[in-house]
């Protein structure tokens, strides 16, 4: 049982590393406002769900938001600064973190907003081995389908082809005719998208406030160090253990919860440095 | 003017002293003023680290707040005296920035952001969960310095300005350590780890020791810095160890300059000074200190004090 909402919270730090990996092996980029973006994404979907009444409509919705706020991002703030090291997007990515908390705050006040959970996944279900919360079976399903429709766009559509290549060797890329800045701005777009679409789907399941997005950007940061930067699959897997490892220790040690990951992460630091889906000097 | 730089560049301990002797003059409150020098201090601290060797930390709250707290339970538990007290708060900082750098340094570049900001979380955890020492969400409380003798002279630290003024005793002392440890072969190696690890290791210099070094006078900086803001405050909130402490460290350095020796400070009091003119008109301050960031690493990469000396320089090379 508590494998399972250990695999339901997973998933949602899986999602997260996910984007958080896409926008870094693409454009070399870590997105310090992710854990905004997140935040902003818990925001929309209730205020989408508020206005029209229907799960599924904030569940498109809040993505092409949160996607085009990628955009304007990329287009705007991140681009100036490709060729100027590697910190100076992280650092301009994390004063608009700044200014994003503060906008939901003055939107929708310091306090948050009353979590929702949708109607027709309210109540629990049994799963054979006891009852469990319907919303969790969902979230875990929705994001298994997310999951699969990226890897499947990467691997096997044309566009996935030119984001890999571009990410392995992008100069020939451009010599082969490939518009590469727009390609960066889409992959920028898809993965503040991704994150906005986390934050929808996990909203029912955590408090919705302005500084939520803090504490689940450092647990996707270990995420990230414990799958191994740049690999898509340490990603997803990376985020099901850290998942499973919060519950568990949550439900033997409740003390050490919030702890147990970061414990994680210094143990996979001491065993293998470049995580354990990262190549070997992979961590310039 | 150029002679003038020159001369604060030259004597920059003795000038930055004789500017902080008259700083609280300056400021509207002195209570501003300590928190400038406090703030200050902790951003040089960090700038050691970030400016000179190039290592972006995102994780060192967890030693201002170390700092903080263990200076304030030796004297709320305790009952250590203050100097004591001090002592035990930049020696736990530094304990802390061995165990934290000694991970940390494993990794390179970004994953080094990371790693610090992650490790930083568990620091707060750990303060935050033992509720019976550090008070948990409420802070510790009760920091009480209220006089004491120096040489038998009886010293009363609840005047603001006499209590700027011992603060500002601890900060000297840290900036000249500062400046001695920069103009250190010590610092040469740093600012060529920064430049090139790779080569500064052909060159034979032990980068991951060097590395582990400077991260522990890092922290324990930063942790004196703590230890004075206990004192300051007299209480120590839980705030001081949060994510978002390390992030205004990172962005005074940014806005004052990155790798230059008063950058930092300047950073510091502008920001400051930013906050406390801004939330006289809107309480959502961070955003304006987030847009101001924002702009200064899109067009000013090397904050006040880096742009100025940039322009004394190009005026210096095109008179030769």
């Amino acid at each position: 049982m508590q494998l399972l909402t250990g695999i339901a919270l997973g998933s949602i730090y899986a999602l997260l590393a996910l984007g958080l990996c896409l926008i870094f092996g693409m454009l070399n980029v870590v997105n310090f406002a992710h854990g905004a973006f997140f935040m902003v994404g818990a925001f929309m979907g209730i205020y989408f769900l508020g206005i029209t009444g229907n799960f599924w409509f904030s569940l498109v919705l809040t993505p092409i938001v949160t996607g085009c706020l990628g955009l304007v991002t990329e287009r705007f703030l991140v681009r100036p600064l490709y060729g100027r090291g590697i910190d100076y997007p992280l650092l301009l990515t994390f004063g608009l973190s700044y200014v994003l908390i503060e906008a939901m705050r003055v939107l929708f006040g310091i306090e948050g907003l009353p979590s929702v959970t949708p109607d027709g996944l309210k109540g629990t279900m049994n799963v054979g081995i006891g009852y469990f919360p319907k919303y969790r079976l969902f979230l875990i399903a929705a994001t298994a389908v997310i999951i699969l429709g990226v890897w499947f766009f990467i691997q096997k559509t044309r566009y996935g082809l030119i984001i890999k290549a571009g990410a392995a060797d992008q100069e020939i890329v451009k010599v082969l005719g490939v518009d590469i800045a727009k390609v960066w701005l889409l992959v920028f777009g898809l993965g503040c998208a991704i994150a906005g679409l986390s934050g929808v789907l996990a909203s029912p399941t955590r408090s919705v406030n302005p500084e939520m997005g803090i504490p689940i950007l450092a647990e996707s940061f270990v995420v990230t160090v414990v799958g191994g930067m740049g690999s898509p699959v340490g990603a997803v897997i990376a985020g099901l253990l850290v998942g499973v490892v919060y519950s568990m220790t949550s439900l033997f040690f409740p003390d050490l919860a919030e702890l147990s990951i970061f414990i994680l992460m210094a143990v996979v630091l001491l065993i293998r440095p470049q995580g354990l889906f990262g190549k070997a000097g992979a961590m310039g | 003017m150029n002679s003038f730089f020159q001369m604060v560049a030259r004597h920059r301990v003795l000038a930055s002293t004789l500017f902080l002797m008259i700083f609280p003059f300056i400021m509207p409150y002195e209570a501003l003023a300590i928190n400038i020098l406090v703030f200050g201090l902790f951003a040089m601290g960090f700038n050691l680290l970030f400016g000179y060797m190039g290592l972006l930390s995102f994780g060192h709250a967890a030693f201002l707040g170390i700092g903080s707290y263990l200076t304030g339970i030796s004297i709320v538990h305790y009952s250590l005296p203050w100097g004591t007290a001090i002592l035990v708060g930049v020696i736990g900082a530094a304990i802390g920035g061995l165990i934290v750098g000694f991970l940390a340094i494993r990794t390179r570049g970004i994953y080094f952001s990371m790693v610090t900001l992650a490790l930083g979380q568990i620091v707060f955890y750990i303060f935050y969960k033992a509720e019976s020492l550090t008070g948990g969400e409420n802070g510790l409380r009760g920091v009480r310095v209220d006089s004491f003798n120096i040489f038998g002279i009886p010293v009363d630290f609840l005047n603001p300005l006499v209590k700027y003024y011992i603060i500002l005793f601890f900060v000297v002392i840290a900036i000249w350590f500062i400046s001695r440890i920069l103009s250190s072969p010590l610092g040469a190696v740093m600012e060529a780890i920064r430049e090139n690890e790779k080569r500064a290791a052909a060159c034979g210099f032990d980068v991951a020791r060097t590395k582990l070094l400077v991260f522990v006078l890092s922290a324990a900086i930063c942790g004196l810095a703590g230890s004075l803001r206990a004192l300051h405050l007299s209480i120590v909130p839980i705030d001081s160890l949060h994510y978002l402490q390390s992030g205004q460290a990172v962005i005074m350095s940014i806005l004052g300059g990155m790798g230059t020796f008063f950058g930092p400070f300047i950073g510091a009091a502008v920001m400051l000074y930013l906050e406390d003119i801004v939330t006289t008109f809107t309480r959502h301050w961070m955003a304006v200190i987030g847009l101001v960031f924002m702009f200064f690493v899109l067009f000013f990469p090397k904050g006040i004090w880096g742009t100025i000396l940039d322009r004394l320089y190009v005026k210096q090379d095109t008179k030769k």
